[in-house]
């Protein structure tokens, strides 16, 4: 049987973007542009490689919880090349923490069945790079994750590998499968969507699912059902305006004696 | 007085400073309780004891060395069962929020990543958390289960706190899980004897500006007349002239030393992400109107290679 590989992808408000908190504290998600989180990006790609290293003998599904908005993430996903789209969207996600989704996540990759997850390395918006972990740990699958590479040997039943470049050492990981994998911005460049790509996307299947799909109680869910709480946001002070001088062939040394000024020296 | 578990990272029984500085955040909620895994594990426990840890649990078997994460997560796991703590602290490394995040599952509790500042409330914990690429703070809490926190590395002072720091062997029963993901091989980073990126008072970094691997030794030489550690952004990186495990921002390390240096370094958000907390900000930069100059403390408009010999030259002659 061929590769399923599902990717779990996040639509994200652009980070070059002014992005801020709603009223209730939950991330504003209507008034900033959204796209395909960036490291997921990493992840499409390490799926479409793997996938042409079995020879196209995989299927690539993407899969997002989301917003409305949150198909154009699933759309350039699949213009890059996966082969079909599973968008989780219900009014009573908004403001779902991190084990809320997860538990939707795990849901819906069994619905769809999977031999591989493979997620970014975090998400540009919440940036705790922990789903995986806790993906693998409600699957009851391995976790083979933070990859800088990654491989699949010996098809659907076969083993996941990679290397992981932690702070003290890098380490070879090995699984099989099925097994929950990440990958980081080192496992190479993602590719652009060719114009034949972003034509062929718009024909590819986009199933919708929302809780009662799976079977999900709202309550575990949502703003309510979240198990963290944010109680305050203030935006930082803007840092009061230094000092800035143009080297006219002294500039280091005044630098210095600033640093000297502040006892860094 | 309810009790806090505190991981232990460890290197061989070299406890990592981040470790210290979560046992003065502990002491604010509670007693700390140590956790210490692995090869080491006991040696740990003279520095943690002179912290703060009234216990610590130590536990070894060749699993945590041989698998990744889940050998520690059955352990913390067990620590948790034993002693009901009031939180759960755990280092914001990698593997630490792995391990906190499964942990947090398993015990049914609500996770905080990468908290910078932690004090006790009426309603526990409450961490303050850097977002956006710090530009809000927020404060959050959690709200079922046995709080579970991450804390980023020079978020608290090291404080010296004698306390009894007793050894006790921690039984761990390991889970089905704990195997499925083997270590085939391990190879360890080798120390450029410098400090460590994510603990240094001082980081001195450079950026596409640099423009070139041989040119990286300008970098290091201001670094090493400051007693820095060096860090790299993701241009610099991407071209090879510096590894990976020196990026600074949010794909690297984040940083928050008492003084950043940015050299030839333009001030993306991403970048901004990772050093942004800094206490003092200063930049070498040609182009007046690069974004890393609306973070600065002092700025200095001007080519790099003139002014950074010479402002290692400067730091050398005042040091003497
Ligand atoms: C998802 C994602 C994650 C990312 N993560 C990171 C990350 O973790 N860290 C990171 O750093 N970036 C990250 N980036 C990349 C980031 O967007 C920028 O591209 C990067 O930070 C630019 O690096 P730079 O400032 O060195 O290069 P540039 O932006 O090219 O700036 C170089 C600067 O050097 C100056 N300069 C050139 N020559 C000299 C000279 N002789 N003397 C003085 N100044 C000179 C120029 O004026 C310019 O301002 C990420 C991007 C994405 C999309
Ligand atoms: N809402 C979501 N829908 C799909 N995938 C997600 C979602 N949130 C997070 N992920 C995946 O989990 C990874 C890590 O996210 P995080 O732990 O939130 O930083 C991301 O890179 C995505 O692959």
């Amino acid at each position: 049987m061929s590769l399923r590989i599902v990717v779990c992808v996040k639509y994200v408000p652009d980070a070059t973007g002014d992005r801020h908190f709603a009223e209730d504290l939950t991330v504003d998600r209507d008034d900033v542009d959204g796209l395909l989180s960036e490291l997921d990006e990493y992840a499409v790609e390490q799926a479409l490689q793997i996938k042409e290293a079995a020879d196209d003998d995989a299927e690539i599904t993407v899969l997002t919880v989301g917003p409305e908005d949150a198909k154009d993430a699933l759309r350039k996903a699949l213009s890059m090349g996966a082969d079909k789209a599973v968008h989780v969207e219900d009014d009573d996600l908004h403001g779902t923490d991190v084990m809320g989704t997860s538990l939707v996540l795990a849901k819906a990759v069994e619905e769809t069945g999977y031999d591989l997850v493979i997620a970014g390395m975090a998400s540009t918006d919440g940036t705790m790079g922990v789903l995986p972990a806790i993906l693998a740990e409600r699957l009851g699958v391995p976790q083979v994750t933070l990859l800088s590479e990654v491989s699949v040997e010996g098809g659907a039943g076969g083993v996941v590998k990679g290397r992981r470049d932690g702070d003290t050492a890098s380490e070879q990981l090995e699984a099989s499968l099925p097994a929950v994998v990440s990958v980081t911005d080192q496992s190479g460049e993602a590719r652009y969507p060719s114009f034949k790509g972003i034509m062929a996307a718009k024909k590819k299947p986009v199933q919708s699912l929302d809780l009662d799909d799976l079977d999900i109680d709202a309550e575990t869910v949502g703003l309510e059902g979240a198990w963290t709480k944010v109680e305050s946001a203030t935006e930082r002070p803007a840092r009061t305006a230094g000092t800035i001088v143009k080297d006219e062939g002294e500039g280091g040394k005044q630098l210095a004696a600033y640093l000297a000024e502040q006892k860094f020296i | 007085m309810a009790e806090v578990l505190v991981y232990v990272d460890h290197v061989d029984g070299a406890v990592r400073k981040p470790t210290l500085e979560l046992l003065t955040l502990a002491r604010r909620i509670g007693e700390p309780v140590a956790v210490a895994l692995g090869a080491g594990a006991e040696a740990t426990a003279a520095t943690l004891a002179e912290h703060g840890a009234v216990k610590v649990l130590t536990a070894d078997a060749p699993e945590f060395a041989d698998y990744l994460v889940v050998p520690k997560v059955d352990a913390l796991q067990a620590a948790h069962a034993a002693v009901s703590p009031a939180a759960v602290l755990v280092p914001s490394s990698a593997e630490g929020k792995e391990i906190a995040a499964r942990l947090a599952v398993r015990i049914e509790s609500g996770i905080i990543t990468d908290a910078v500042d932690l004090e006790a409330g009426d309603e526990g914990p409450v961490a303050t958390q850097s977002v956006f690429a710090a530009a809000y703070t927020t404060k959050s809490r959690i709200s079922k289960g046995t709080p579970v926190i991450t804390v980023k590395p020079n978020s608290a002072p090291v404080e010296a706190a004698p306390a009894a720091g007793a050894v006790e062997a921690l039984s761990v029963s390991f889970s089905e899980q704990a195997t499925g993901t083997k270590v085939t091989s391990r190879t360890p980073r080798e120390s450029t004897g410098r400090p460590e990126l994510t603990e240094a008072a001082i980081v001195v970094s450079g950026g596409r500006g640099v423009n070139g691997a041989e040119n990286f030794a300008i970098i290091e030489a201001l670094a090493d007349s400051l007693g820095a550690a060096v860090g790299a952004s993701r241009a610099a990186v991407d071209a090879g002239w510096y590894p990976h495990s020196n990026q600074v921002g949010q794909t690297g390390k984040s940083v928050s030393p008492q003084l950043y240096v940015a050299s030839g370094i333009s001030g993306a958000i991403q970048h901004r992400a990772g050093m942004q907390t800094s206490k003092t900000i200063v930049a070498v930069n040609k182009d007046a109107e690069a974004p890393i100059f609306d973070l600065v403390d002092y700025g200095v408009v001007g080519d790099l290679f003139e002014v950074v010999p010479q402002l290692t030259e400067e730091v050398k002659s005042r040091k003497g």
